[in-house]
């Protein structure tokens, strides 16, 4: 991604940081200050909730205040968000739904579904006050370099308006907006998220066409529809963003139409690789060694079979001096049953069997 | 030395290991916010305390601040090293996925550097608790402290070495790594050694660096003062954990075992869990005792599950202690003046030659048991 500002290394607060650090080692000048300030960290990423604002049925817009390290985002793209639910910490993607704004503010905004732990939690017990961990955003869901030049389509569905909602309300706070077709599909008017907003927008900017579909009564779109709704739809720079299917009706649609690089697509949920199941491929990453691994073999074993040198310990679950951080996949707690991992877990490869495909960096 | 746990048999070693398993279980179910309220709120307290010792130590020249500062420095380093440093790195907060608690990363305020510690500690202490030749700190490499030791020469000085050894306990801990009997019998690697000797060295450097020279100047003219008081919450540091650590192996009946050919691979984990019984000892005490100790006054507790959250340790203690009543199994424990008397009469007792072990107390392990009248 673009790095938007720089700071410095050599800047006089962190010369003084690094003279500080002689004074609180081993931990960091940042663990003693972060007793006032939790936002004062360079370690990692923090922010504050500071703002949960109803959106539509299930859904909330959070806005945070990022710490001074925040380089800042461009309308478009997405951020993962550290959030800390029953003392656990869970990493979680969402679009950002803001502009960057003159406050410095940020704003993500969350639609539960019925499986999700965070999105429920973020959405119903999210509070002004709450300390989260950020990764800087990312991803080329953004505006090209001349927004005019060819005219914009916005495909989009329930919450996948949001990236789309932060591009629209830079380009309205602009005061320029080209010429954009918005196509947004949700159940009912009422759960249309940023509802009034767009209407708002789109009777403000008489180049903003905005089109809902009402699903719950007009039934879901369909894509041949959309030469009636938009006859010159293949030559503007399009987004799509929401459920799986649309996105891969789109890509088919766009690409049969030869107009597939006007395309971009921002998947929510990227294909999980390995939800669950008895053993599978196992990838240890830095020691480049594959093997098939039963649900029953420890990773560890399996690994020093297949050839590759892990670290060990005791092998019974209680040293940690196996751990390794789960890339992909989930594995199986070969003491308790528990199925678990999601990506920067750490597992102990000691007692955890591969559930599925499994990719560790050891 | 008896083999207590001899009376019993394959069935009952099968229920003691699914009963711990099952307890196990239950409790790493049940974490959540409140035992992360817990750890986050003595790392803040931890932290505040340390910042006002500090600060204390700014007039380190007047009496009353020099003896308030030390003290509260004292506790704040006994609660970094224990209820939070050691307990972190044995991994019991990794459950809340947060990269600053994590046994990967914490590094603790004493001389030795983590990464070693947890190899001789988390993983030869306590995978071969109490096996002599095995378990390094039985006897720290350097005391006689049972029997079933070898006497030397060298042993009738050892009150003397561990008085040493408890006042400079970090160095001591910190050097035990190295396995120094490896040293002795030139078995060790000799790079290894010297990597783990720089590794040390940088770390001395830093601690040093931070207690002996950048707070003492920061504290300008009382440089003096500010050093001695750093130096006194060290050492107040050290004999306070060296105390609480030996209590937890050394005092009374607890066990220790003679290794049996290639029957370390092959014990059960009934097995497992009955020889950390038998190689424990509590020390009964009041809550802030249990908070000073970091929880290593629950040791039986923490040896069966040394990744349990240390605040629930007090929690089991007495469904632990059941569990013994109930398969006639001893469960040491004693007030602290009573473990601590015992640990020191062994010290000198064993500088002193035998007495004659008559059987060797072999690792706990499931027989048919045997008849009464043999």
């Amino acid at each position: 991604m673009p790095a938007l500002h720089a700071t410095s290394r050599r800047s006089p607060a962190r010369r003084l940081a690094a003279a500080a650090r002689w004074l609180t080692t081993p931990l960091l000048p940042e663990d003693y200050l972060g007793l006032v300030n939790p936002l004062w960290s360079t370690a990692e990423l923090r922010g504050r909730i500071e703002r949960v604002r109803h959106e539509a049925p299930g859904a909330a817009t959070l806005e945070i205040r990022p710490g001074p390290d925040w380089a800042g985002h461009l309308p478009g793209q997405w951020l993962k968000i550290g959030v800390d639910i029953d003392g656990v910490r869970h990493w979680r993607t969402f679009s950002l739904s803001s502009p960057p704004r003159p406050d410095g503010r940020l704003a993500i905004t969350v639609k539960t579904n019925p499986e999700g732990v965070v999105s429920r939690h973020l959405v119903e017990n999210a509070r002004p006050g709450t300390i989260v961990r950020l990764e800087p955003a990312d991803g080329d869901f953004v505006l090209p370099q001349d927004p005019a030049a060819r005219g914009l389509l916005f495909l989009t569905a329930g919450s996948g308006i949001t990236p789309v909602m932060a591009m629209l309300r830079h380009l309205a706070a602009q005061g320029e907006m080209p010429d954009t077709v918005l196509i947004h599909s949700a159940r009912t008017p009422d759960e249309v998220i940023f509802g009034a907003e767009l209407r708002e927008l789109a009777a403000r900017f008489e180049n903003l066409t905005l089109i809902e579909r009402h699903t719950a009564g007009q039934g879901r779109l369909k894509l041949a529809e959309l030469a009636g709704l938009c006859p010159d739809w293949a030559g503007r720079d399009a987004w799509a963003c929401g459920p799986a299917g649309l996105l891969d009706e789109a890509e088919a649609h766009w690409a049969a139409a030869d107009a597939a690089g006007r395309l971009r697509t921002e998947r929510f949920r990227p294909v999980l690789a390995g939800a669950g199941g008895e053993g599978g491929r196992v990838r240890f990453t830095q020691s480049d060694v594959e093997v098939d691994a039963d649900g029953a073999t420890p990773l560890l074993e399996a690994g020093e079979d297949a050839g590759a040198l892990l670290p060990s310990g005791c092998r019974m679950g209680i040293c940690y001096s196996c751990v390794g951080r789960l890339r992909a996949g989930q594995v199986r707690d070969l003491r308790t049953g528990e199925v678990h991992g999601e990506e920067g877990h750490l597992v102990q490869t000691c007692v955890s069997a591969a559930a599925g495909p499994v990719e560790i960096e050891l | 030395m008896t083999n207590t746990a001899a009376h019993l048999t394959p069935a009952d070693y099968e229920a003691i290991g699914a009963e711990l398993d099952a307890l196990r279980d239950e409790i790493t179910a049940d974490l959540g916010e409140r035992d992360a309220d817990y750890i986050h709120k003595i790392i803040k307290l931890q932290r505040g305390l340390e910042i006002t010792g500090r600060a204390l130590l700014m007039a380190s020249a007047l009496p009353p601040a020099w003896l308030a500062g030390t003290a509260t420095l004292s506790v704040a380093k006994i609660l970094e090293n224990m209820e939070i440093g050691h307990n972190v790195m044995h991994g019991q907060w990794d459950w809340m996925r947060d990269p600053k608690i994590h046994s990967t990363t914490w590094e603790w305020d004493n001389v030795s550097p983590a990464e070693q510690w947890k190899h001789s500690h988390n993983f030869v202490h306590h995978t071969f608790t109490n096996i002599v030749g095995k378990d390094n700190d039985v006897g720290y490499g350097i005391l006689r402290v049972t029997p079933e030791q070898p006497w030397h020469p060298a042993n009738i000085g050892q009150p003397v070495y561990n008085l040493l050894l408890a006042m400079f306990f970090e160095y001591g801990v910190a050097l035990h790594d190295l396995e120094l009997e490896k040293i002795r019998a030139g078995t060790n690697d000799p790079a290894e050694t010297k990597a783990k000797l720089r590794a040390i060295g940088r770390k001395i450097a830093r601690q040093w660096g931070k207690d002996y020279l950048a707070f003492p100047l920061l504290s300008g003219p009382q440089f003096g003062t500010t050093l001695a008081a750093n130096f006194t919450a060290n050492i107040v540091r050290n004999l306070w954990s060296n105390a609480i650590i030996f209590c937890g192996h050394f005092p009374g009946d607890v066990e220790v075992f003679e290794l049996e050919e290639e029957q370390m691979p092959n014990e059960t984990r009934g097995e497992w869990y009955v020889r950390q019984l038998l190689g424990s000892a509590n020390i009964s005490g009041n809550k802030l005792f249990h908070l000073m100790s970091g929880n290593l006054s629950h040791q039986i507790e923490h040896h069966l599950f040394p990744d349990m959250p240390s605040n629930r340790l007090s929690e089991i203690a007495p469904r632990v202690r059941a569990l013994c009543e109930k398969y006639d199994l001893p469960y040491h424990t004693g007030p602290f003046s009573k473990q601590i008397t015992s640990t020191w009469k062994k010290i000198f007792r064993y500088a002193l030659p035998g007495p004659k072990v008559t059987e060797p107390s072999p690792m706990p392990r499931a027989r048919e048991a045997k008849p009464v009248a043999a």
